[in-house]
């Protein structure tokens, strides 16, 4: 199944021209340097003690925990969301385009405003929150909050990389299994799903480090408090009001993760997904 | 193509030359002074409309932080002395003066759903109370206040300035938080104040500078004098601020 995916052409010699090399040694600078900066100013020497305080440790385990939760989330209704947008083809333009932009939204919209809308549904005073107050649940300022945050801001990402791979997978084989008399439920489950399987990987992965990196919607629908809802982001812009040199080993922590989900996965689940 | 980056170039230096002959005064300040300052900026624009007033609000030390990480700004205006120091010491600020003095107080959503009465039923766990993270002054003043008070509050979220803890009481989210008197009063009916007795001993000095740094120190310097005017000073007082 793999095909070369090197251009034919680039460029007429085959190498790109002196303009769009500088432009892009310009642009991989502002990508790369500014990490380069952070591993420069780290403070190596205090890292271990910095790492192992308690309020590191804390803000690690809950940004592990609620980013896994909320990929499994984001897994369990951002699949069921893909294969309809898959069979959105089929629809009339606008129920596709509405459905498509509403997908779209939490990838465009500033975090901070899908914190802001998330408070006003969710809140105590929220459209929807009043009435779960009524019955004794109040989701602001906890663990959920947080998990609630991550998945709305991570969705997207999951559901666009199952439907590039549902778009692209090859739909014989699930006719072939219908004419052989497999039920639509068979079907998915036997045939769509392994075929998806990589994009599946991958958009779990974007889903998992976009949540662990979530900031803005987190401080606003959830707040911050340590253990429950202060996430690594939260900790580290806490940490450069006053200790720089904690902001800068929990960046780093952040940083770490994220480098070890992409690089980690890559090889073995991820097969001429992310290359 | 480098012809067009060449033109860009172009535009962006005759846009620099062809800035208007105004001052921008660029300042940062304690979100707690968000309203008053506005006010003051406003005030000081009527007479010299030839200067732009700048104001970047934000957790103090968040500001002081951003100082000394080289963001340009002309004056300082913070809501504690130990900020502000952190600028002195890295010798970015000249000579701060006290201008203003504020103390805490509980605010509450309007009609008090929570029936807070006082800094005690902070401790409640039932309530979602709100604090300003300890390391912004409204923070730091708050867990003075309830040491003195012995009362160990059941915190549900540490907001990392006071406006945004102010915020989410007008919003009915939070039942109960400690922020200034001055801004509970700019809150107006969406929210209660709760006088509470301990306030008047943990008193927040707000020392305003200017900065060293500053890109035009004589437009700031006397936008620094008309706050430090009887003119400006009656503006902080009228939004509760107390002259130290």
């Amino acid at each position: 199944m793999r095909v070369s995916s090197r251009p034919k052409h680039v460029g007429r010699s085959g190498r790109a021209g002196p303009v769009v090399a500088v432009l892009a040694a310009v642009g991989l600078a502002l990508l790369v340097l500014p990490l380069l900066g952070l591993l420069l100013r780290a403070p190596w020497a205090e890292l271990p003690g910095l790492l192992a305080s308690e309020a590191v440790l804390q803000a690690l385990g809950l940004s592990l925990g609620t980013a896994a939760v909320s990929t499994v989330l984001c897994l369990t209704f951002g699949i069921p969301i893909a294969v309809l947008l898959s069979h959105s083809v089929h629809w009339g333009v606008v129920p596709r385009r509405l459905l498509r932009a509403a997908i779209t939204i939490p990838l465009v919209l500033p975090p901070v405003v899908g914190g802001i809308a998330l408070l006003l549904l969710l809140g105590r005073r929220g459209i929807v929150g009043q009435w779960l107050a009524e019955i004794g649940i109040t989701i602001p300022f906890t663990t959920g909050a947080v998990v609630i945050a991550q998945t709305f801001v991570a969705m997207p990402f999951l559901v666009f990389a199952v439907e590039g791979a549902l778009r692209s997978a090859d739909r014989r084989s699930e006719l072939a299994a219908a004419t052989l008399g497999a039920t639509p439920g068979q079907t998915f489950r036997l045939v769509t799903l392994p075929l998806v399987a990589p994009g599946i990987a991958a958009g779990a992965v974007l889903c998992f480090t976009r949540a662990l990196g979530e900031f803005g919607a987190t401080i606003t629908f959830a707040g911050s408090f340590p253990g429950v809802t202060r996430t690594l982001p939260i900790a580290s812009y806490l940490a450069m009001n006053s200790d720089p040199d904690t902001a800068i080993a929990l960046a780093l922590v952040l940083l770490a993760v994220s480098l070890v989900v992409l690089l980690g996965l890559r090889d073995r689940w991820l097969p001429g997904v992310v290359k | 193509m480098l012809r067009l980056i060449a033109v860009a170039a172009g535009v962006v230096v005759l846009a620099g030359c062809a800035a208007p002959q105004t001052s921008t005064v660029t300042v940062l300040a304690a979100a707690s002074l968000t309203d008053a300052l506005d006010e003051a900026s406003a005030a000081y624009r009527a007479e010299h409309p030839d200067v732009e007033i700048v104001v970047g609000y934000g957790g103090s030390s968040a500001l002081a932080e951003q100082i000394v990480s080289g963001a340009p700004a002309d004056v300082f205006f913070a809501a504690n002395e130990a900020t502000m120091q952190t600028v002195v010491d890295a010798s970015l600020a000249v000579d701060p003066e006290v201008l203003l003095t504020n103390t805490l107080e509980l605010v509450v959503p309007a009609g008090n759903p929570g029936e807070v009465r006082g800094l005690a039923d902070l401790a409640d766990p039932q309530l979602v109370v709100a604090l300003c993270d300890p390391s912004v002054p409204c923070g730091a003043a708050a867990v003075q206040l309830l040491d003195l008070a012995g009362v160990t509050a059941s915190v549900d979220t540490y907001e990392d300035d006071v406006r945004a803890a102010l915020t989410k009481v007008a919003l009915g989210e939070v039942d109960a938080a400690l922020v200034y008197r001055t801004d509970v009063a700019a809150a107006g009916d969406a929210v209660e104040g709760i006088e509470i007795p301990e306030a008047a001993s943990v008193v927040n000095r707000y020392p305003v500078a200017l900065l060293a740094d500053a890109a035009d120190p004589a437009a700031a310097q006397e936008f620094l004098d008309f706050l430090r005017s009887a003119e400006g000073r009656e503006v902080f007082e009228r939004a509760g601020f107390v002259a130290p």
